[in-house]
C-alpha cells in the first residue's frame, strides 16, 4: 500500500471531526432541540469542566475496576487456554461449557453475582471479567493449536518434553493470538465496569464510578453531563487499547512479521 | 574402507497409511557410517516419507529399519533433521536458535552459549548473531538452521531438501560449505533432493526412487574424491554422472506415464 503522508494522517481524521461538528450544531440549530435534549459540543465541554470532580473520581473507580477485571480475564484466560490447548480430551469436555458461559447474557447473571460476589468492586471485576474473558481463551486456544508442524518435529527430534515444548515452542508461538485476544478484552473492559457499576455497583463509600455517574445524572435529567461521561468513557477506553497495544509492540515488535516495515 | 556396521538399515520396509495407497513398497537399503547417500526420484515417490521413518517421526507398516543398531525412535540423539525451510523459531535471535538443541538437553547456559558461538563462526555469521530470522536472507537462515543441526555433533543428519527454495548460487555454495563442514563434524547423511547436479556433486551414492508405489529403482556410484572442489562441476566427468542419473529419473518418469 502506497504511504500516506504524515501530515494527511492527522489532517483528514482531524477534517472529519471538524465536519461532524459542524453538522452537529448544524441539526442543533436547524431543529430547534433544546440543550436538554441534544446539547452542543461546547455545552458537553462545558458540563464535563463543571462536573470535573465527580468525573475524575468515576474514572478512576472505573478504571479500577476495568483493569481489575481485565488482568483477571487475562490471566485466568491464559491458565484455561493452557488446559484446553494441553488434551484434546479436556477441550471436548470443557470448550462446551464455555461457551454456554458465554452465551448466557450477563445481565441475567448480575442479581446473582451481586448477591455471591457482594455489590460494589468484587461485583464490579467479576462482570469485567466475565465479559472480556472468552476472547482472549478462545484466541489463545487457537495459537496454542496453531503451531508450525515442523517445529513440532523439530522438538520430537530433540526429545522435547510435553513441558518444554508448551512453554518454549507452543507458548511463544501463540503469543500473536494471545495478544489479539487482549486488544478485544481491553475495548471490552471498560464497557464491562460501567455496565458492572450501573448494575452492582454502589456509592456508600463516596464515589461509583462512571456507571454510577450514568445512573445518577439520567434521574436528575443532566443530559448535558451524560454526554460528558459518554465522552470520558470513550477516553478511558482508549487509554486501554493503547496500553495493550503499547504490550502488542513491545512483545512482537522485534520477530513478528506484522511489525515488518516494507520499503516500497 | 573396512566394513562398518550401517548405521541405517532398512529390510523389506513397507509403508502405508492406514488402507491409503502404499507409500513405500519393499525398501532395501544400508547405509554405511560416513557415507553421503541422496535420495532423488520424481515428487510423490516418498523419499521425505523415508526420512519421517528414519527419524522416528513416523512408523513404518511392515519390515525392519534400524538406526545405529537400535529403534529409530532411540537413535534420536544420535540425529538431526534439517528441514526444507529452516524451521528457525523467529521470536529467537540467531544464537539462541543454535543454543536451542543445547538447552533442551539441559546443559548448562554458559555452555550453550559458547558451542552455539562457534558453530555460527564455523557457518560465517558470527556477525549476525544477535538477528532475528526475518532479518537474514533465505541463504543465511539456511546456514543458522545447518548450525543448529550440527551443535549436538550427530553421526547422521536428515536432510529433506534443504537448498531447494533457494537461487542456484546460494545453493551450490551451501552445498560446498555443507561438504566442507564434514571436515569439522563427520557426519552420515541422507540427503533427499530435487535436483540431479546437487546430488552428484554432494554424494558417493545416489538413490533413484520410482512413485506409486515408492521403491528404489536404481543406484549410482560416484566415485569422485572429498574434498571436492566447485571447478567439479565443469569437468567433463561430472557432466556424464549428471547425464546417467538424468536418464535414470526419466526413465522412472516415463513408466509411471505409461501406467
Amino acid at each position: 500500500m502506497k504511504k500516506m503522508p504524515r501530515l494527511l494522517v492527522w489532517l483528514l481524521p482531524m477534517a472529519s471531526g471538524l465536519l461532524f461538528v459542524a453538522l452537529w450544531y448544524g441539526i442543533r440549530l436547524a431543529s430547534g432541540l433544546q440543550s436538554w435534549i441534544l446539547p452542543t459540543p461546547l455545552e458537553i465541554i462545558q458540563a464535563a469542566w463543571h462536573e470535573r470532580g465527580p468525573l475524575l473520581a468515576g474514572v478512576g473507580h472505573t478504571a479500577l475496576g476495568a483493569a481489575g477485571g481485565f488482568l483477571l480475564a487475562a490471566s485466568v484466560g491464559f491458565a484455561t487456554a493452557l488446559l484446553l490447548g494441553m488434551s484434546r480430551a479436556l477441550r471436548s469436555s470443557l470448550y462446551p461449557w464455555l461457551l454456554v458461559l458465554q452465551m448466557t447474557p450477563v445481565i441475567v447473571l448480575t442479581p446473582i453475582i451481586s448477591l455471591w460476589a457482594g455489590p460494589g468492586m468484587p461485583g464490579i471485576i467479576t462482570i469485567t471479567w466475565l465479559i472480556s474473558y472468552f476472547p482472549i481463551v478462545a484466541n489463545l486456544t487457537q495459537g496454542l493449536l496453531s503451531t508450525d508442524r515442523n517445529h513440532v518435529a523439530l522438538f520430537r527430534m530433540y526429545n522435547a518434553s510435553r513441558f518444554q515444548e508448551l512453554r518454549r515452542l507452543r507458548v511463544p508461538a501463540a503469543m500473536p493470538y494471545y495478544l489479539a485476544g487482549l486488544r478485544i478484552a481491553a475495548t471490552l473492559a471498560p464497557i464491562g465496569a460501567i455496565f458492572g457499576e450501573y448494575m452492582v455497583g454502589n456509592s456508600s463509600g463516596g464515589t461509583g464510578g462512571l456507571g454510577y455517574l450514568v445512573y445518577s445524572y439520567n434521574t436528575q435529567i443532566k443530559i448535558p453531563a451524560l454526554f460528558a461521561t459518554a465522552l470520558t468513557s470513550c477516553l478511558l477506553g482508549f487509554v486501554f487499547v493503547a496500553a495493550v497495544a503499547w504490550l502488542n509492540w513491545a512483545v512482537l515488535h522485534k520477530w513478528h512479521d506484522s511489525f515488518e516495515r516494507y520499503d516500497h | 574402507m573396512p566394513w562398518l556396521p550401517p548405521i541405517v538399515e532398512f529390510t523389506a520396509l513397507s509403508k502405508r497409511y492406514g488402507d491409503g495407497p502404499v507409500v513405500l513398497e519393499d525398501l532395501n537399503l544400508a547405509v554405511a557410517p560416513g557415507e553421503f547417500v541422496s535420495l532423488i526420484g520424481p515428487s510423490g515417490c516418498g523419499k521425505s516419507t523415508v526420512l519421517k521413518l528414519v527419524s522416528g517421526l513416523s512408523p513404518w507398516t511392515k519390515g525392519e529399519l534400524t538406526v545405529a543398531g537400535t529403534k529409530p525412535r532411540l537413535a534420536r540423539d544420535r540425529q538431526a533433521f534439517i528441514f526444507q525451510d529452516a524451521t528457525l523459531l523467529p521470536w529467537l535471535t540467531a544464537q539462541l536458535n543454535v543454543e536451542l538443541p543445547l538447552q533442551l538437553r539441559g546443559l548448562p547456559p554458559g555452555e550453550c552459549a559458547a558451542k552455539a558461538r562457534q558453530m555460527l563462526a564455523l557457518v560465517g555469521l558470527e556477525s549476525v548473531r544477535e538477528y532475528y530470522p526475518r532479518q537474514l536472507s533465505g541463504g543465511m537462515k539456511m546456514r543458522v538452521s545447518i548450525a543448529r543441526a550440527l551443535t549436538l555433533a550427530p553421526q547422521l543428519l536428515l536432510l529433506d531438501e534443504p537448498f531447494g527454495a533457494l537461487d542456484e548460487m546460494t545453493r551450490n555454495r551451501l552445498n560446498e560449505e555443507l561438504l566442507a563442514l564434514r571436515a569439522t563434524s563427520p557426519f552420515t547423511a541422507l540427503f533427499v533432493t530435487h535436483s540431479v547436479a546437487e546430488a552428484v556433486f554432494l554424494s558417493n551414492r545416489i538413490v533413484v526412487m520410482a512413485a506409486h508405489p515408492g521403491r528404489l529403482q536404481a543406484e549410482v556410484k560416484v566415485d569422485f574424491p572429498y574434498p571436492r572442489q566447485p571447478e567439479l562441476r565443469g569437468g567433463a566427468e561430472f557432466q556424464a554422472k549428471v547425464n546417467e542419473v538424468s536418464r535414470l529419473l526419466h526413465e522412472v518418469d516415463e513408466r509411471r506415464t505409461d501406467a
